[in-house]
Parts: structure tokens; sequence; C-alpha cells
């Protein structure tokens, strides 16, 4: 998949809660093929404090409609300004990069998203229904403020909510929910997307449950494309660039996130 | 048509325009972007004599107009590159260039020596000035005797261009400059980035692993253009300048401060294909001025 550098037209921009904007973008031109857990690199334009791009996933991605849609977190200036753009305002991208999930047919998957960790799952729970797999995403937060789209999310399966004042769903973190926690565990695959923490305490179980568990990382990082060497995480083969190596990644890839693996690389030491 | 083509030593670039060591990968990230021919000529990642892993995450931390990195080298060292990565950049006819560092003078020999046999390797730099390792990097490029060592040991195997990056992290840059010039180097370059930190104060902890980090971006250009005015000034070689450009002015200002040719560095991370953008640049500037040769900006600095 060829990247490219695209403005792209601000269709619209939804306020979803006192710091998450969902952007709508749009172009004249066909947008490239993108696949869920790929990310965009953005320009800002008139930040002082910043200079880098900032990186966000594909929340949602149209062909037919030819449009995308973006979750943006305002964290700082750069974010703010983005989070701020007004319909009709262009805004420059990078895309698409990085590798995706792994899209499974007719299976039984649980999707787990932490805050804005939901951002990737909305597109990839779209291509997994379409593929026949029945899905259900599990969805968590601090508090009931925190949990955004849970309506759009219900189209597409079974959503269960955690926060952990107990004001929305069960009260509790992701990982004591029911849902994660059954005997006779039904999904053959797990899809995680939110803090470092909460994703290798999902890995973790998906593990004990010997079931597959996709993780989408968010290091810090400048270029986006493998230039910089900045982003890498460590893995059972080295440092990889999150960029384009991940940013999913399985986590027995990953170095300190299975406990088997580690086991069985101190056996061998 | 106006003349773009400058000489750095041996070398002949098609125009001034490089791209800077550790940010433009091995060219090919940057393939779908632009033609990657169409540069003078890039500077690809640090080799180092054996494998590097680099240092922890995190390794970056953005700071006003710029950012801090400590990458630390990672790399798969000089065999690895021979073997898998000289390959892939014959594909390039420009000017390939192919940045040297170590932790030890034997450790820049052997690079050195291993890359003198490749042909389509026009040039080494020699990367004095990383301040993201424990050992070697900086520490010989902030010294004269040390600076002087290792180029002259390099000089003594390698017999193509010689460019020596200098650190910027040093008291008087032109005295290292005149060192390196002394010891046999055909050119310098500079600046690395400058020693800084950045620290999270919620969690009252730094932002990178290492602590310190070499700072680059726009942030960096007047202190770069300045060390550039300087070592124009002091030494007979070419200077090549870097330090924070990321337009075709930054890139003028650099060459009217004395520089041959310059680098394009961190402007690669925001757009990747900034490089062609700047040279589209000079031409233009190059036009309004009725220059017809870019190396009469040169030096050409009106005091």
């Amino acid at each position: 998949m060829k990247k490219q550098i695209l403005d792209l037209r601000v269709l619209s921009n939804s306020r979803l809660n006192h710091n998450h904007n969902l952007l709508e973008l749009g172009c004249a031109d066909p947008l490239p093929a993108m696949v869920p857990g790929q990310f965009a690199e953005v320009l800002v334009e008139g930040s002082v404090s910043t200079y880098l791009r900032r990186p966000f996933s594909i929340h949602r991605y149209d062909k037919a409609a030819n449009t995308m849609h973006l979750l943006i977190k305002s964290v700082g200036e750069g974010t703010k300004k983005i989070a701020s753009l007004k319909p009709g305002s262009t805004l420059n991208l990078m895309l698409p990069l990085g590798n995706g999930f792994t899209i499974t047919n007719n299976q039984e998957v649980l999707l787990v998203g932490g805050g804005c960790g939901i951002a990737p799952l909305y597109f990839l729970a779209e291509q997994l229904f379409r593929k026949g797999n029945r899905v259900s995403l599990l969805i968590g937060g601090r508090s009931a403020v925190d949990i955004m789209l849970a309506s759009e999310y219900r189209r597409l399966g079974n959503v269960y909510i955690t926060t952990e004042d107990g004001t929305m769903g069960e009260k509790g973190m992701v990982t004591q929910h029911p849902v994660i926690n059954q005997a006779d565990f039904p999904f053959s695959m797990v899809y995680c997307c939110g803090p470092d923490g909460m994703m290798k305490a999902v890995a973790h179980l998906a593990e004990g449950k010997k079931v597959d568990c996709e993780v989408s990382l968010e290091n810090t990082m400048a270029c986006g494309i493998g230039a910089c060497l900045c982003c890498v995480v460590e893995t059972h083969q080295g440092n990889q660039c999150v960029c384009t190596e991940g940013p999913v990644f399985n986590s027995k890839k990953l170095k300190g996130w299975t406990r088997e693996i580690e086991t069985a690389c101190s056996l061998d030491n | 048509m106006a003349k773009l083509e400058v000489n750095l030593h041996k070398l002949k670039l098609s125009n001034p325009v490089l791209t800077a060591s550790g940010t433009f990968g091995y060219g090919e990230e940057f393939d779908d972007f632009i033609d990657v021919n169409s540069l003078g000529g890039i500077i690809v990642k640090a080799t180092t004599s054996r494998h590097r892993e680099g240092n922890p995450y995190p390794r970056m931390a953005e700071t006003p107009m710029g950012m801090l990195n400590a990458v630390g080298l990672q790399n798969k060292g000089v065999d690895y590159f021979v073997e898998h990565i000289y390959p892939k950049l014959l594909k390039y006819n420009n000017c390939v260039i192919a940045n040297v560092s170590d932790s030890t003078v034997e450790g820049y020999v052997e690079v050195a020596e291993k890359l003198n046999s490749l042909e389509h390797i026009s040039a080494i730099e020699l990367n004095i000035s990383c301040p993201n390792v424990k050992e070697g990097g900086m520490a010989f490029g902030t010294s004269c005797p040390s600076a002087t060592a290792v180029t002259r040991a390099v000089r003594e195997v390698y017999d193509k261009t010689l460019i020596v990056k200098l650190s910027p992290n040093v008291t008087s840059i032109a005295e290292i400059a005149l060192a390196v010039e002394a010891a046999g180097a055909d050119a310098v370059s500079l600046i690395n980035t400058l020693l800084g930190m950045a620290i999270d104060a919620e969690r009252r902890k730094p932002v990178l692993s290492t602590i310190t980090g070499g700072l680059s971006g726009p942030a960096i250009k007047p202190v770069a253009l300045r060390m550039v005015w300087q070592v124009a000034k002091a030494v007979k070689i070419p200077v090549i300048g870097i330090g924070g450009i990321s337009s075709a002015a930054d890139a003028i200002e650099f060459m009217l401060a004395g520089a041959s040719a310059i680098q394009v560095g961190t402007a690669n991370f925001v757009d990747p294909a900034v490089t062609v953008k700047i040279i589209a640049g000079i031409k233009d500037y190059m036009q309004r001025h009725k220059i017809d040769d870019v190396n009469d900006l040169i030096g050409g600095l009106v005091l």
C-alpha cells in the first residue's frame, strides 16, 4: 500500500465529551485503501509549541462514501488545534501507515477498548461483522463520561461496559468483567487497544484462555514511516518500530507481555 | 538554466540538498513520497562495527519547534550493512554517503575499511558527535586530541571523501574543525544535535530513558547557523550546514553563511517530501535574484 500525503476536507466535527472530538474527513479524489488498525500522521498547522505530526488510528473508513473518521483526544496544543477545526477547513494527513489487525472469518471474537483506545475498534468491528464474525465489544473507562460511541458500536455486536467508579455498566476494570472471565471462553480471538497496563492485563487473560490477542500500541513517534527509530518496542526479535512493524502486534511477539514465553526463555538460559 | 551542481572535495552533487543521517533511514522509507535520486545525495543511518539495539524506549520527546532523541545508534552492524543494505542502495544513482560511528578508534577504522571497498558509497561521514551513546560518539568530537586521533586513523584506511560531523557541544567548534582538517578531513558537516533534556513535571520523571538526549529541529537553527558561519571562516575545506533546515530560505541562509551543501534532518519527519520542495525553492530564489550558479551563494553573506 503506497503511502500518501493528502489534504483532506473536514466534513464534520462532533464533540463526544470534554476532551474528545470525532472528525469526519473527505476528499474530491478517492481516498487510499485502508485496513483496520492502520493510522494516519496528521500535520498541525498554526501551533507554536509543536513541530511533529500526530498519529491517530483510522476510526472509520467508508470506501463507498469516500470518507474517513478520526477520534481526537485533546491533550496538548497540537491535538487541541486539530480538535477545534471547523467543517470546511483542510487537514493534511500522511496515510495509510502501519499494519492492520488479522481479520478472521465466521468466528466469535472479543474487542476490548479502554478510553480513546476504542478509536481503531469501530473500523475493526465493522470489518469483522462483514466477515461473518460474532462481535462482542468490551469498553472500559474511568467514568460514564469516558464511554463514547457505545450506541454506534451496538449496531455491530454485543456491547459490555465497565467504569472504575461504577457510573455506567459494571464497576471495575475491563479485566474484571464477566464476559472476559467466562470459564467456558467462547472467543477464538481477542483484540485490544488502550493504555499499556490494560492491554498487558487483557493479553495475560487471553493467554490464560489459550487465545491469541492482538494489541494496538501507541508509542510516541516522530516520523511514522520507520526512519527515526523513536517508537520502538522490545520484541523477541529485538527492538522493532511500532509505526512500520505495528502498530498492531500479536502480544506473544512482545517481550514482557506473556508469561509462557518469558518462562520458557528463562529456562533456556 | 540555473546551475545547481556543487562540489564537496571529489564529490559532485547535482544540487546542494542532502539528507541528515538518522532522519532518512536507508532512503527506501521515502520512495513512496519522492524521487530520492533527485536529491544531491543521501546520508544513510549510522553504521557501527557491531550490531547495536540502541537505547530503551522512550527515545523521543517533542519540545517547542523541535524534538529530543535518544535512539543511540540502533543498527545491525557493518557486516549486515555490506551484505543486506548496500545492495538495496544500488538503485540510487545520486551520491550515497554512509555515516560511521563506534565506541573505539579501532571500531571506526574497522567500519571505514569495510566501506572503503564499496564502489557505490562515494564518501563517509564520520560521526564523532552522537550524544546518545555511553562510550565513544560525542566523546571523540569534544576535544581536539581525540577528534584528531579518530580522523587521522580513519584517514589512513579510507581513500575516498572523508566528511567529519561535528558536535555543537563544545566551547569552540572552529578549533575542532581546524583539528580535523589538519588530520585529513576533506569536509566537515555541522551541527549534530545539541545535548538537551525534558522533564515530565506531573510524574517528576525525565521523559527520555537516557535522561538527556539530542535536540534537533527548527529550535536549533540560529545556533547551527552561527556555528557554520564561524567554521566556514576558519577552515579551507568545504562545510556542510545542518540544523533545523525545513525550507529553501533556511537552506539559502546556511549557504550564505558559508555552507557548500546542506542536510535536511528532522523536517523529513514532518514532511517526507520537504527535500524536493527545498530544491525547487532554491531554484525559485536564484531566479528571483538573477543568480545563475548556486555556488555564488556560498559565503555570500553581505556584511
